[in-house]
């Protein structure tokens, strides 16, 4: 791909002659021009991603509730999200009188950044990794834990009770279902043996009923569903996503962390929730549902299996906002350390034990 | 100067200053976020080291978890800036000694040759090196039984954490999700059938 691109910009330069030139100055800036490209590749369709997923969330509630949803902006209300943004762009941005000044801008950026450093190693097709990276599991699981830090920071900075109570919950909630989630991602490393992502949805295409052309039947979801059901949920909490969201309950804490931002300040915490959705429902895809892989032998694999199973997922997402009423804190508490910790505890062993059966369906 | 020395010297003096913050900044917050920055820049020294396992490992568990429950706890301070710098000339003779001692200490291993540290090998690993799988045979073969032990130790110091602090009290109203599960709707209304007028007298 990297030289298809290069003989685009030989194509267009010699048609002024000066593919020489240029090529002579910018040979040693290509590797970086190169990542950049890449990079913006990725966040552009994300940023799109965000945008519609606000309208789709509002479309898909809005009929579940029997309403319209929005359809006043362009056709069907298609041009929502654009016009969202910039009457977000053009919000006065405010700083509550008593603010830590520092930390009250940092705090944004702070939970924008993880959401986005995260997709440099998310595969999107075989070897279509912005980083291929070894340890890529653990880089995923140190990034994710950083984005706690935008929420607690925001909430302490207000200088203001409804965003330090916010800050306490979430901090509280997003430390309790790391721990699920690195557990249940336990079985799935177990299973693939390998921390890097490529490698974990290649292991998903072999197996006994890989081979017989049922690829859908050998991802990890069946064979781990317990896991599979904890990950789902625990990526639900992670994201402070209804009905998970007391970090923001508007009926009881206004909307927690973000009361005191406003313009585009608040938008960053809402692109990054968005964000950190559309990546819980990529992973989740990577690790239970094969990925790229297509679900039977016949069709080729590729990146728009990906998006179908991202899509899905992130219909679950919302489906659960318009069922589900919130849960009260202490549910949250308990379900996360009495009921899924001690679940994975026990499906670890049971994973290891079938393994070494013979029984093993992964060989 | 190769690019690696660079990347070296860019992380340490960074953690050097965040360091420092720690220890001079007036607001506790500020000192504990601080203290994350130079948690990150060991990440990052260690990284250099192609230590890629325990560099992601120490920003997963320090600043992923540990440092976050820090700033939870130092959050809920009521910080008084006057009364925390009460005492701090007659604390400073024993806090002197120990500096003295600590630095003394770290210069007694860093500068003999008795723990090599001054004469360490510099390898270049291949490409396909892993070293987390590395560390896992090597924690599970030749030093399993240390490696069971620390983390047996590490769960009875958890369980005596919360068995130390645990207190039940009784003035609380608690409710049992099995018992509410288990209600049925006869526990909770009795449907009366009555004629919905009185009958004329």
């Amino acid at each position: 791909m990297e030289s298809s691109v290069l003989q685009f910009f030989q194509w267009f330069w010699n048609l002024f002659g000066l593919w020489d030139w240029v090529w002579s100055w910018f040979k040693p800036l290509w590797p970086l021009v190169w990542v950049i490209i890449k990079i913006v590749v990725i966040l552009v369709p994300l940023l799109l991603g965000v945008a519609y997923l606000t309208f789709w969330e509002r479309k898909i509630i809005g009929w579940m509730q029997v309403r319209i949803g929005p359809n006043r902006v362009g056709w069907w209300g298609l041009m929502q999200p654009i016009v969202d943004g910039v009457k977000l762009f053009l919000k006065e941005v405010i700083l509550p009188t008593k603010a830590d000044p520092w930390l009250f801008f940092l705090a944004p950026a702070l939970a924008m950044a993880p959401a986005v450093a995260v997709w440099s190693v998310i595969p999107f097709f075989d070897g279509g990794a912005l980083a291929n990276l070894d340890a890529g599991v653990l880089f995923l699981l140190a990034v994710t834990s950083l984005g706690v830090y935008g929420v607690i920071i925001a909430g302490w900075a207000s200088n203001s009770k409804y965003p330090l109570l916010g800050a306490m919950r979430s901090a509280a909630q997003m430390v309790s279902y790391e721990v699920s989630m690195g557990l249940a991602l336990v079985c799935v490393l177990m299973v693939s043996n390998s921390l890097n992502l490529s490698d974990i949805i290649r292991s998903q295409g072999q197996g006994t009923f890989a081979n017989a052309g049922l690829g859908f039947l050998s991802w990890n979801w069946l064979p781990l569903l317990p896991m599979f059901f904890v990950y789902l949920v625990s990526g639900v909490a992670e994201t402070n996503r209804a009905p998970f969201d007391v970090v923001e309950g508007e009926s009881e804490i206004v909307a927690g962390h973000m009361v005191e931002y406003s313009g585009m300040a608040f938008a960053m915490f809402f692109l990054a929730e968005y964000a950190n959705m559309i990546l819980v429902s990529a992973l989740v895809s990577i690790f239970f549902l094969g990925g790229w892989l297509s679900p039977f032998g016949i069709f080729p694999d590729g990146i728009l299996w990906l998006l179908g199973k991202m899509v899905l997922i992130l219909f679950v997402f919302l489906w659960l906002r318009a069922t589900f009423p919130r849960y009260r804190y202490d549910q949250i508490m308990r379900l996360g350390w009495k009921v899924f910790v001690p679940l994975c505890l026990l499906w670890i062993p049971v994973v290891g034990i079938w393994m070494m059966s013979p029984f093993n369906i992964w060989k | 100067m190769e690019l690696k020395t660079v990347v070296f010297y860019v992380f340490a003096a960074i953690m050097l200053f965040a360091a420092l913050r720690v220890i001079t900044a007036r607001n506790p917050v500020h000192a504990v976020l601080y203290l994350v920055l130079a948690f990150f820049n060991a990440g990052g020294l260690w990284l250099t080291l192609q230590a890629e396992f325990l560099a992601i490992a120490l920003i997963m568990v320090y600043v992923g978890a540990v440092m976050v429950l820090f700033l939870f706890v130092v959050m809920m301070l009521d910080i008084d800036i006057a009364r925390l710098r009460q005492g701090f000339w007659s604390n400073m003779p024993l806090a002197v000694t120990l500096g003295v001692l600590m630095a003394g200490e770290m210069a007694l291993v860093l500068s003999t040759d008795y723990f090599g540290t001054t004469s360490f090998p510099d390898q270049a690993m291949p490409a396909d090196y892993s070293n987390t799988k590395e560390l896992g045979r090597l924690l599970f073969t030749a030093y399993v039984y240390p490696f069971e032990l620390a983390s047996v130790i590490l769960l009875v110091a958890i369980i005596a954490a919360v068995v130390l602090t645990l207190r039940r009290r009784k003035d609380v109203r608690h409710l049992d999700p099995a018992a509410q599960i288990a209600v049925k709707h006869t526990d909770r209304i009795r449907v009366v059938k009555m004629a919905a007028e009185k009958e004329p007298e």
